[in-house]
C-alpha cells in the first residue's frame, strides 16, 4: 500500500490489519507519555484546502505520537491564495522532500491527482463529495469496538449520501468487511445510480430503525432546500431526523454514529446526541489512532 | 502562395475507395481522371495503396482566435486542420470578444484566408455575447463578406424557448441555420461528467442524457412549427438519436453532428480524474457510443464533426473541477472515424466522404468544398493511407495545444496530403 485514496482500495486483510494496528496503538493513547519513535525523522505534511480543525487536528496528533515532523499547510495564508495550483504546489512539496502527504480538497479527485505528481505517499482526508476512507476506518474500528463484529453487521446510514464522501467510503469498506448497509434518504439525496452499489437503499427510516444494530447519521446541509433537494429543514427532520421518539425504537444495543460536526434538530435531537448509546466522542478518540496506524502502515517501512 | 498555377498528377489514387485512378490537377480545379494518363509538366505524386477523399470539412472547429492565442491561432489551427486532412472549417463564435458582430466575422475570415492551408468559415452567434438574452445581429453577419450561414452560441445552448423560436424564424431569411448546443441550463450545473455509475462512485456531479435530449426533442418540435433549419451540434447519447430519428420520420428539417471522441471513447475514463478526458457534452456509455455509430451509419446522424478545442496545459494540468472542457480533433478525426467505422464495416469510404466532407458542406451552406471528386471541381482533395497505424503523440500536433484524449493510442491511417483548390497544403505527410 503507497497511498490511501479510496475505502475501496483496500483488501479485506488490509483493512483488518489497519485496524488491527489501531487497537494496538491506541494504548500509546492510554499512556502519560503518548509518543512511540516510529517515524522519527520522517516529514508529514497536512495540506488543508478546505476548513477542518477536526480531521488536521487529527491527522496532526497522530504523526506527532510517531514522532514525525509535521508541517500544516493550509490554503490559507499560503501562495494557494496566491492562485498558485494544485500541482505547483505538489511539486513543491516534493522538493521539500515530504515523505507523506495528508490531503483535504473541495475537489473529487484531488488526493488521485496529487499522488501523480509527488513520490510520497498521499492520504486522502476528504476530497469533494468522493471519499473519506479514514472517516471509514474510524467508523469500523468504533462498530468493531463496541458491537465486537462487523460480519453481518446491519448498518443503516442516514441523510444526505448524494453529498457524502463519508458515505461512500463507508459503503465501501463495511461491503469489504462483510457488513449489511442501508442507505436511507429522500431519493433526491441518493445517487441515481445507487441500485449499482453494494447496499440496499430505504426512503423509509421508519422500517429500519428496529432492523439496524448501527445507525450512522450523515450532516445534511439546511441549504439544500435552496437546489429543492427537499422542501424545509422541518420536512427533512420530521422525515429524516433521529428524535427521542424514534431512538426509543431502535434496538437496545444498536448504537448511533455521527461524523460530526452535528446539526443538532436537523438530523439529530440533543438528546439523542448525548446519550450514552452516541459514539460520537468515541469517533473522535478513535480517529487518532486509526489515523497513527494508517501512518504507520503506509510511512513506516523501510 | 507560390505554386499555385502548378499542376500535379495524382498517380493510382482509389477515389472514395473504389479502383484506382489518376487525377491530374491544374489551375486549381480537377482537370482530368482517366488511367495512364501523362505528366505533362505536372508534378507527380505517387498515391499507390492511397485513398482519394474529397477535401474534409469540419462543421465544428475552435481556433481560439480572438482572444485566447495562447491556446491556439487561426493560423496554427488551419495547419492542424490541414494536417487532419481538411480543406474548409467552421469557427466557432465563442471567441473574445464573441463573433456576434460583422466586424468580429470578418476579421476571422480574413485570418483564414491569409493563412492559406484551410478555408475558414466563422460561425456567428445567435445571441450578444453569448448571453441568451438577445439575438445578435444575424442579417449583418449573413451579408458580410464572411457570409455567415451557421449561427451557434456553442458551449451555451440558447435555452429560452422563444428566444430559439424566433432565431430560427429569422434565419430564414437568408437560408442560415442555427446550431443548437443541446445543454439544459439548470439540470446541468455545476455538471462535470455523465451522471451515471461512474460519476456516482467518483463524486463528481453529474450531466443527465437528459439535459441534451430534452432540448433536442424541443428544438425539433420548434423547426417543425417554424418551418425552418435545425442543426444539433455534438450529438452524445442513445436518446438523442432515437429523438432525431423520429424527428426525420416527421419531416422536421434537422440535421446532427457527432464528434470522433463520442465515437470512441466512454465515460469510465474519467476514472483517472484526469481531465483530458472531461469535454462538453461528457463521454457517455459503451451504449450511447453504439447507438451514436449506428445512428452515423444510418444517416440519423448527418456528419461527424470534431469539436476541435485546443486548451493551454495549465487549463488540464489541475483538479477536475475546475479544468476547461474539451479535447483537440482536427488531426485525429479521420482516423478514429476510420477505426469506428470503417473498419467496423458500418461505413465504406462514399460514406465515410459523404459525412466527413459532402454534408458538412452542405448544411453550412459552403460553396466549392464537399465536392465530388470529378473533372471540373475544385481540387480540394485527400490523399489518406489507409493501411498504417500510429501511437498517437500529443508533442507531434501541429496544434499549438496537446489536449488529446487519445495520447499513446494505437490508431489507424495517415493524411500523405491535402489539395486546397490544387494548391498541397500537405505533401508526403508534412505541412507545407
Amino acid at each position: 500500500m503507497r497511498h490511501l485514496l479510496s475505502a475501496g482500495d483496500l483488501t479485506r486483510d488490509e483493512a483488518l490489519l489497519v485496524l488491527d494496528t489501531a487497537a494496538e496503538l491506541a494504548q500509546v493513547s492510554g499512556r502519560s507519555v503518548k509518543k512511540l519513535p516510529t517515524l522519527r525523522g520522517r516529514t508529514v505534511v497536512n495540506l488543508f484546502y478546505e476548513d477542518s480543525t477536526r480531521t488536521r487536528t487529527s491527522f496532526e496528533l497522530a504523526a506527532k505520537r510517531l514522532s514525525a515532523d509535521v508541517v500544516n499547510f493550509s490554503a490559507k495564508g499560503s501562495s494557494v491564495s496566491k492562485g498558485e495550483s494544485l500541482k505547483d504546489t505538489a511539486l513543491t512539496l516534493q522538493a521539500m522532500g515530504a515523505d507523506g502527504v495528508v490531503v483535504r480538497h473541495s475537489a473529487s479527485g484531488a488526493a488521485h491527482r496529487l499522488a501523480e505528481w509527488v513520490d510520497g505517499s498521499v492520504l486522502n482526508a476528504g476530497d469533494g463529495t468522493h471519499e473519506h476512507p479514514t472517516q471509514a476506518l474510524l467508523d469500523v474500528y468504533t462498530m468493531r469496538e463496541r458491537l465486537g463484529r462487523l460480519d453481518g453487521l446491519r448498518v443503516a446510514i442516514v441523510g444526505d449520501v448524494l453529498h457524502s464522501r463519508v458515505a461512500r467510503s463507508n459503503v465501501l469498506l463495511l461491503h469489504t468487511l462483510g457488513a449489511e448497509v442501508t442507505l436511507v434518504a429522500p431519493p433526491t439525496l441518493v445517487p441515481v445510480s445507487v441500485h449499482t452499489w453494494p447496499c440496499s437503499v430505504s426512503y423509509d427510516l421508519d422500517a429500519v430503525l428496529p432492523k439496524s444494530d448501527v445507525v450512522m447519521l450523515l450532516r445534511v446541509q439546511a441549504e439544500r432546500m435552496h437546489d429543492a433537494f427537499f422542501p424545509t429543514a422541518r420536512e427533512y427532520s420530521r422525515r429524516y431526523g433521529l428524535d427521542g421518539e424514534r431512538f426509543a425504537r431502535m434496538q437496545d444495543d444498536a448504537i448511533v454514529m455521527h461524523p460530526g460536526p452535528m446539526v443538532r434538530g436537523m438530523e439529530i435531537s440533543a438528546e439523542v446526541a448525548d446519550s450514552a448509546r452516541s459514539t460520537v466522542n468515541e469517533q473522535v478518540a478513535n480517529g487518532v489512532s486509526v489515523r497513527m496506524a494508517v501512518l504507520y502502515l503506509l510511512l513506516g517501512g523501510s | 502562395m507560390t505554386h499555385s498555377s502548378a499542376a500535379y498528377l495524382i498517380r493510382g489514387a482509389r477515389i472514395a475507395g473504389g479502383d484506382p485512378a489518376d487525377i491530374l490537377i491544374r489551375d486549381g480545379a480537377i482537370a482530368e481522371i482517366g488511367t495512364g494518363l501523362g505528366a505533362a509538366g505536372a508534378a507527380v505524386v505517387e498515391a499507390d495503396g492511397l485513398i482519394a477523399l474529397p477535401g474534409l470539412v469540419d462543421l465544428h472547429t475552435h481556433l481560439r482566435e480572438p482572444g485566447r492565442e495562447d491556446a491556439e491561432t487561426v493560423a496554427s489551427g488551419t495547419r492542424a486542420a490541414a494536417a487532419g486532412g481538411y480543406t474548409a472549417v467552421h469557427a466557432m463564435a465563442n471567441t473574445d470578444p464573441v463573433a456576434d458582430t460583422a466586424g468580429v466575422v470578418e476579421q476571422v475570415w480574413r485570418l483564414g484566408r491569409e493563412s492559406g492551408r484551410c478555408d475558414v468559415q466563422p460561425v456567428g452567434a445567435v445571441t450578444r455575447d453569448l448571453a441568451g438574452a438577445q439575438l445578435a445581429e444575424l442579417g449583418a453577419m449573413a451579408d458580410s463578406a464572411a457570409g455567415v450561414r451557421v449561427f451557434s452560441d456553442d458551449g451555451h445552448c440558447v435555452s429560452d424557448a422563444l428566444l430559439m423560436r424566433r432565431a430560427l424564424e429569422y434565419v430564414k431569411a437568408f437560408d442560415g441555420v442555427v446550431a443548437q448546443h443541446a445543454q439544459e441550463p439548470r439540470l446541468t450545473e455545476n455538471a462535470q461528467m455523465n451522471e451515471g455509475v461512474v460519476s456516482d462512485r467518483l463524486g463528481l456531479a453529474g450531466w443527465p442524457a437528459v439535459a441534451e435530449e430534452a432540448v433536442i426533442a424541443r428544438d425539433c418540435l420548434l423547426t417543425e412549427h417554424v418551418g425552418s433549419r435545425l442543426h444539433v451540434c455534438h450529438v452524445s447519447t442513445k436518446g438523442s438519436v432515437q429523438i432525431l430519428r423520429w424527428a426525420k420520420s416527421r419531416g422536421c428539417d434537422v440535421t446532427a453532428e457527432v464528434t470522433p471522441h463520442h465515437l470512441l471513447l466512454t465515460d469510465d475514463l474519467a476514472e483517472s480524474y484526469d481531465p483530458v478526458y472531461k469535454v462538453n457534452p461528457p463521454l457517455r456509455t459503451a451504449e450511447d457510443v453504439q447507438a451514436l455509430r449506428e445512428g452515423l451509419a444510418d444517416g440519423t446522424i448527418d456528419c461527424v464533426a470534431t469539436d476541435h478545442a485546443p486548451h493551454p496545459a495549465e487549463a488540464k494540468e489541475t483538479e477536475w473541477a475546475t479544468a476547461a472542457m474539451g479535447m483537440l480533433g482536427l488531426e485525429t478525426a479521420l482516423s478514429v472515424v476510420q477505426h469506428t467505422m470503417v473498419d467496423t464495416g458500418l461505413l465504406d469510404w462514399a460514406g465515410l466522404a459523404r459525412r466527413m466532407s459532402a454534408e458538412p458542406a452542405r448544411i453550412g451552406r459552403l460553396a466549392g468544398h464537399g465536392r465530388p471528386i470529378a473533372p471540373g471541381e475544385p481540387a480540394n482533395v485527400t490523399l489518406y493511407d489507409a493501411d498504417t497505424a500510429s501511437d498517437i503523440d500529443p508533442a507531434a500536433l501541429a496544434s499549438k495545444s496537446a489536449n488529446t484524449p487519445f495520447r499513446g493510442m494505437r490508431l489507424p491511417g495517415s493524411i500523405q496530403a491535402t489539395f486546397l483548390r490544387g494548391v498541397p497544403t500537405v505533401l508526403d505527410g508534412k505541412i507545407q
